[in-house]
C-alpha cells in the first residue's frame, strides 16, 4: 500500500446511521466507545450524519457526547444505498481525516465499511467487542508505535479472538455490533457544533434503483433492551409450542428470542434471533430453553447476567455456559416452572 | 449471460481451530467445506444456468487443496473452475484478499458476480464489496432473491427491519445470504464429469493491474497483534431430576439471587 502521512490524521469519527429519519442506538453506543478513546488520544468525537433533511437529528448526537457532528444532507440520501452513502462517507475522510473511524455492525453498516475502506485504501476489522487504545506491536521494540486503535474480535464463528491493529494506514477503521458499547449518561440540553459538507452527488453506474422499500411487520419487542429473555431452540418442536415460552416470559415480564434453527424453521421471525447472525444480547437472566449451544449462538448471549439452560441432552454444549442447567424435558419443567413462579411471585 | 461466484473453501468451526506460530490460521490442519453463503451463491447461479443458459464459473483463493471445493461446485453444475495460489497471497486480510480476486476477475469476461455475504471463519462481510469496489462496480449486498429483468437485475435487498427491492444494470457484484435458498447436492453423474473437467491455475502472475505492495500479509493493512482460543467463563451447576425437584431447585437459586 502506498505511504501515507499518518500525522495529517486526526480524531475520533463515528457514523451516525438513521434510517428513516430515527438515529439507530448503535451510534449512540459508538459515541459513547468514541468519548473513551478520544479522551485517551487527547482529541475530540465527531459524529458524521448521512442522509436527507436530517440535520435536526444532530443535537441528539451532542446529548450522547459528539463535540462535532458533520452533516452531509442531499436528496440522493434518502434511503440508503451503497453509493451515494460511500461517497459521502469516503469523501468526509478525505476531507477531515480522522484517525479513528467506528461504524455500526448492522446490515448498512457492514456494507458501507467494506465499501468506504477500500475506497480511502485504509483496513477495516469487522464485529469488534473490545476497542482500547495502546501500542503495535504488543512488544516493546524499535518498530513499535504507540497510541495505536488495538481491535478485539471474535473469529472461527466465536472459536477465538484476535486483536488486530492498523499501525500504516488511516483512518484505523473498525465495526462494532449493536449492543457491545455503553452510551454515556444523556448531557441534558447539549446543542450539536455542526458542520455542514456536501460533496456532490451525480448518479452513475453504481447507483442502483429503490423499486420497493418494504417494511417488516413490527409486532416484535427488541430483545436487546430485555431484561429477561426466554430463549427457545430447535428443541422447542414447534411454532405452537412457543406458547410455553410466552407464558413463562409473561410471569417475568420477560421477551421471548430463538435461535436461528427457529428462524430457518419458520417458527419465529429473525428479528427475535440471537446469536453470530442475529443479535447480541446480555439481559439480566437468559433462559435457554431446547437450545443446543453452538459456538455462532453463544457468541450472541454469553455476556447474559445469568444463563438458566433447559435441555434433555445432558451433553448439549449450552451447559458449558450456563449457571443453572436443568437435564430435562422442556414440556414437563416449563409450565411446572412458570405455574410455580406465578404462585411465587403472587405471595410477595 | 456469464456468471463468476466467488467461493471460500472453510474450515469447519464446529471442529477445532488451529494457529501458525505467526498467529495467522493453519488452514491446512483442519477439515474443511465450502462456506455456506458461497454455497447459496452458487445455488442462486446454477438456477440462473438452469432458467437462462447462463455460463456458470467458480473461482477461489486459496491452497492448492482449495482445488476441492471447485470440484464440488462443478459437481453441482458449475462449467469452470479457478484457483487462484500462490504463496505470496498468503496472510492476506481482506483489502489484500478482494485485491487479489479482483486481479484475477479482471481476466474473465462477466455480467454478474456473485460472492457469499460473509464466509465461517472471518465473519467479517468484507472481501465481496470491497472486490466491487475495486472493479468499480455496483454491489449489492445480503441478497435474498435475486431475478434478471433484461440487462438488469432486481434484488431483494435484507436489512433488520425490512428489504429492499433494488434494480441495477448488469455488470454488478451480489453477496448471497444462505438464506437464499436450498442448494442442490453433487450428482454421482456430476462428481464424475467435475474430475474430467480441467480447473485452470493461476499464480500471482496471472493477476491483471494488481501492485505487490497490495498483496499477502505485506500488502495487509490490518495486521494480527495477538490471536487466542476464546476464554470462556466455565459450566455452572447442572443438574438431573425430576421435574417437580428441577422446578424448586432453579426457584430455589433465583431466590438466593434474589431474583425473586
Amino acid at each position: 500500500m502506498n505511504k501515507m502521512n499518518l500525522e495529517e490524521y486526526k480524531g475520533v469519527f463515528v457514523f451516525a446511521q438513521q434510517v428513516d429519519n430515527v438515529l439507530d442506538g448503535v451510534a449512540f453506543e459508538l459515541l459513547g466507545k468514541g468519548k473513551d478513546l478520544a479522551k485517551d488520544l487527547d482529541t475530540e468525537v465527531t459524529a458524521v450524519l448521512i442522509g436527507s433533511d436530517v440535520k435536526g437529528l444532530a443535537d441528539q448526537l451532542a446529548v450522547y457526547g459528539a463535540d462535532k457532528v458533520i452533516v452531509v444532507d442531499d436528496p440522493e440520501l434518502k434511503d440508503y444505498r451503497t453509493e451515494p452513502y460511500a461517497h459521502a462517507l469516503a469523501s468526509v475522510i478525505n476531507e477531515y481525516k480522522p484517525e479513528i473511524m467506528l461504524v455500526g455492525a448492522t446490515a448498512i453498516g457492514r456494507d458501507l465499511g467494506p465499501t468506504v475502506s477500500a475506497r480511502v485504501k485504509t483496513g477495516l476489522t469487522a464485529d469488534c467487542t473490545v476497542l482500547e487504545i495502546g501500542d503495535f506491536p504488543l512488544a516493546a521494540g524499535p518498530d513499535q508505535k504507540h497510541n495505536q486503535l488495538l481491535m478485539t474480535r471474535p473469529a472461527f464463528g466465536g472459536n477465538t479472538i484476535a486483536t488486530i491493529a492498523c499501525p500504516d494506514n488511516r483512518p484505523q477503521m473498525a465495526t462494532v455490533r449493536p449492543g457491545v458499547m455503553q452510551k454515556i449518561a444523556p448531557i441534558e440540553g447539549a446543542k450539536a457544533n455542526i458542520i455542514e459538507y456536501n460533496p456532490g452527488f451525480t448518479p452513475n453506474n453504481r447507483y442502483v434503483e429503490i423499486l420497493n422499500v418494504v417494511k417488516a411487520v413490527k409486532n416484535t419487542a427488541n430483545i436487546m433492551d430485555a431484561k429477561i429473555l426466554v430463549s427457545g431452540g430447535r428443541g422447542v418442536g414447534s411454532k405452537e409450542n412457543f406458547k410455553l415460552l410466552e407464558d413463562l416470559a409473561e410471569v417475568l415480564g420477560g421477551t421471548v428470542s430463538c435461535s436461528r434453527a427457529v428462524v430457518e424453521n419458520g417458527w419465529l421471525p429473525v428479528d427475535l434471533q440471537v446469536g453470530q447472525t442475529g443479535k447480541t444480547v446480555r439481559p439480566q437472566i437468559y433462559f435457554a430453553i431446547g437450545i443446543s449451544g453452538a459456538i455462532q449462538h453463544v457468541a450472541g448471549m454469553e455476556e447474559s447476567d445469568l444463563i438458566v439452560a433447559i435441555n434433555k441432552d445432558e451433553s448439549a454444549p449450552i451447559f458449558d455456559v450456563a449457571d443453572y442447567g436443568i437435564v430435562g424435558d422442556l414440556n414437563k419443567v416449563l409450565p411446572l416452572l412458570t405455574e410455580k413462579l406465578k404462585a411465587e411471585l403472587a405471595s410477595k | 449471460m456469464k456468471i463468476v461466484v466467488c467461493i471460500k473453501q472453510v474450515p469447519d468451526t464446529k471442529g477445532g481451530v488451529k494457529f501458525n506460530p505467526d498467529g495467522t490460521l493453519d488452514r491446512a490442519a483442519m477439515l474443511s467445506i465450502m462456506n455456506p453463503d458461497d454455497k447459496a451463491g452458487l445455488e442462486a447461479a446454477l438456477r440462473l444456468k438452469d432458467q437462462y443458459q447462463a455460463e456458470v464459473t467458480v473461482l477461489t483463493m486459496g491452497l492448492p487443496k482449495a482445488d476441492e471445493v471447485l470440484r464440488e461446485a462443478m459437481a453441482m453444475g458449475a462449467d469452470k473452475g479457478i484457483l487462484v495460489t500462490d504463496r505470496v497471497l498468503g496472510g492476506a486480510d481482506t483489502w489484500a484478499t478482494s485485491t487479489t480476486i479482483a486481479g484475477a476477475l479482471r481476466n474473465l469476461e462477466y455480467d454478474l458476480i456473485i460472492t457469499g455475504r460473509q464466509a465461517i471463519d472471518g465473519d467479517t462481510a468484507q472481501v465481496g464489496p470491497q472486490i466491487a469496489e475495486h472493479l468499480g462496480l455496483p454491489v449489492i449486498s445480503y441478497a435474498q432473491d435475486i431475478k434478471i429483468d433484461g440487462d438488469s437485475v432486481i434484488v431483494q435487498r435484507q436489512f433488520e427491519d425490512r428489504y429492499h427491492e433494488l434494480k441495477v444494470k448488469m455488470p454488478c457484484l451480489i453477496t448471497a445470504l444462505s438464506e437464499l435458498n436450498e442448494p442442490r447436492y453433487m450428482t454421482p453423474g456430476g462428481i464424475f464429469d467435475a474430475y474430467q473437467k480441467e480447473v485452470t491455475v493461476w499464480g500471482r502472475n496471472d493477476l491483471k493491474d494488481v501492485d505487490d505492495s497490495n498483496l499477502g500479509l505485506k500488502g495487509s493493512p490490518t495486521k494480527i497483534a495477538k490471536a487466542s482460543d476464546k476464554v470462556r467463563k466455565g459450566a455452572g451447576e447442572k443438574v438431573t431430576l425430576d421435574p417437580d425437584a428441577s422446578v424448586d431447585y432453579l426457584i430455589g437459586k433465583f431466590k438466593e439471587k434474589h431474583i425473586i
